[in-house]
């Protein structure tokens, strides 16, 4: 059945997929965001769940003039379990933007602080992000991208607003971060 | 002797001085409300229409060329106090309708006809709130009996379909409809201004975020009687709108485009008998959601004026 793709339960099922992508292949230098659904259309499989059929652009956070067109299926399981939903999607050509040098390049700028990195409010109260915190929302955005997609359902639309606490934690393993 | 003085400085100061491109605390607001009547007396005037549950005073200003009991347009912003980008589109829009009185034909065409009333902060509490504790904070800042959680969502207190679907019962919710319809002194103090005018022909309230152009109904999933009419005049707002930066806006009712839910304010006022009633989710549609920055203030405010204009100029020319 197809739905309107400029109304909610299509912005909901899309913005599960883009959390999913992200978290699947986002880097403090690759966000990506959701920039328009064109098509949409539901289906529901008896006993199993609902399912959204949907055509979306994405755009990459650090690389706006460039649309990256995506087919996606979001499978929403019956409500009496509480599993997140099944994303499945495939992208027109590939996310081109190679980031590794500039995520090794945070990588070592983190590595290498004389104290571990702590911040409050990335963006602040009033929006604003510093240039040296951007690389750290982005990472709260993978990370998100995971929580976000584990707790959807059909009628939840999550957005991370704001990192009220970061605090870069030494281990041996790369870098992590709480907050 | 040193109130005098502190008047007299506002004065000199004036509208010209104000950063409409920032965010204000409340106090700052209030006084350029002040600033601007004192800026266009002949134009311009403030009023209390009641206070807040924390006794803060809720303040009109009343445009109007003159004339005995004109037909009026109502705007308000800041129902949600997190929702900054409303109340400061709203003081810029102050600015806009008071500047472009006889420069702007249209404008001076609307006003030599009609009144506006604009509510820039409907829920003063929530935004000194903002400011002070918790600058997601959505709702009123009422004690609710019985629960540790403070607090009513304003935008579900509205005698429309109340309590229904789309609206909690739990006082610790977002989305807390209240104990009853019109629970809220800021929501009562508005329908009793909305009510003992008696000629308000058009109802505007400003949100954030996700650029929608709203209407009836949110409470029932069935369309308003006028819904060829609402949805035409909301889709030549969205296109107003869009020329000016491309912003993008969806154009529908409620329940279809969003979702279900009962007790707002523009399904009120259009079961009340305003036929145009209408709510703008502003910019943008999540990178920064609440937490716009200031550098988009004017250009959201730009925008939005094209869309409110569109839409007023229609209620001026079809006002019965």
């Amino acid at each position: 059945m197809e739905i309107p793709p400029s109304h909610y339960p299509a912005t909901r099922a899309a913005v599960v997929a883009v959390n999913y992508i992200n978290y699947q292949h986002g880097s403090p230098n690759k966000i990506f965001t959701l920039q328009k659904v064109t098509k949409a259309s539901t289906e529901d499989i008896p006993d199993v769940g609902h399912k959204y059929h949907l055509k979306f652009s994405l755009e990459d956070i650090l690389h706006q003039d460039n649309a990256i067109n995506c087919t996606a299926e979001i499978l929403y399981l019956l409500s009496n379990q509480r599993t997140a939903p099944q994303v499945h999607f495939t992208v027109e050509g590939e996310f081109k933007k190679n980031t590794d040098e500039a995520d090794n390049k945070f990588y070592n700028r983190i590595k290498s602080l004389q104290e571990p990195l702590v911040a409050q409010n990335i963006p602040d109260n009033y929006g604003n992000t510093s240039p040296e915190m951007e690389p750290i929302s982005h990472l709260a955005r993978v990370a998100c991208g995971y929580i976000i997609w584990q707790n959807s359902t059909e009628n939840t639309l999550y957005n991370l607003f704001q990192i009220r606490d970061v605090k870069q934690v030494v281990s041996n393993a790369p870098i992590s971060a709480l907050g | 002797m040193n109130c005098l003085m502190v008047n007299n400085q506002r004065r000199e100061r004036g509208t010209s001085n104000f950063n409409y491109g920032a965010y204000h605390p409340l106090e700052s607001i209030y006084a350029a409300l002040d600033d601007l009547a004192a800026e266009y007396p002949s134009l311009v005037s403030k009023q209390e229409i009641g206070e807040s549950y924390e006794k803060r005073p809720m303040y009109i200003l009343k445009f109007s060329t003159g004339g005995t009991s004109r037909s009026a347009i109502w705007l308000d912003a800041g129902i949600h106090s997190r929702e900054w980008i409303t109340q400061a589109t709203a003081l810029w829009t102050a600015q806009k309708i008071a500047s472009e009185y006889g420069n702007n034909p249209s404008v001076t065409s609307l006003l030599n006809r009609m009144d506006i009333f604009l509510l820039v902060v409907t829920n003063p509490d929530g935004y000194a709130f903002t400011h002070t504790n918790n600058r997601m904070w959505r709702k009123t800042r009422s004690k609710n009996s019985g629960s540790l959680c403070v607090g009513v969502d304003p935008n579900r207190n509205w005698d429309a379909g109340f309590g229904g679907p789309g609206a909690s019962t739990n006082p610790c919710s977002e989305s807390y409809h209240g104990p009853s319809a019109n629970s809220e002194v800021e929501v009562k103090n508005v329908v009793n201004f909305i009510k003992s005018h008696g000629k308000i022909k058009a109802f505007l309230t400003l949100h954030s975020y996700s650029q929608l152009l709203l209407f009836p109904f949110g409470y029932k999933c069935t369309n308003p009687a006028d819904y060829n009419e609402l949805d035409t005049v909301g889709k030549a707002a969205a296109s107003a709108l869009a020329s000016l930066y491309g912003t993008t806006y969806k154009v529908g009712t409620i329940c279809s485009t969003i979702y279900q839910a009962s007790g707002g304010s523009i399904d009120w006022s259009y079961d009340y008998g305003i036929k145009y009633s209408f709510a703008f989710e502003l910019r943008d549609t999540g990178r920064y959601g609440f937490l716009l920055p200031a550098s988009q203030i004017i250009p959201t405010a730009e925008e939005t004026w094209l869309g409110l204009l569109k839409i007023m100029e229609h209620v001026r020319d079809n006002q019965s």
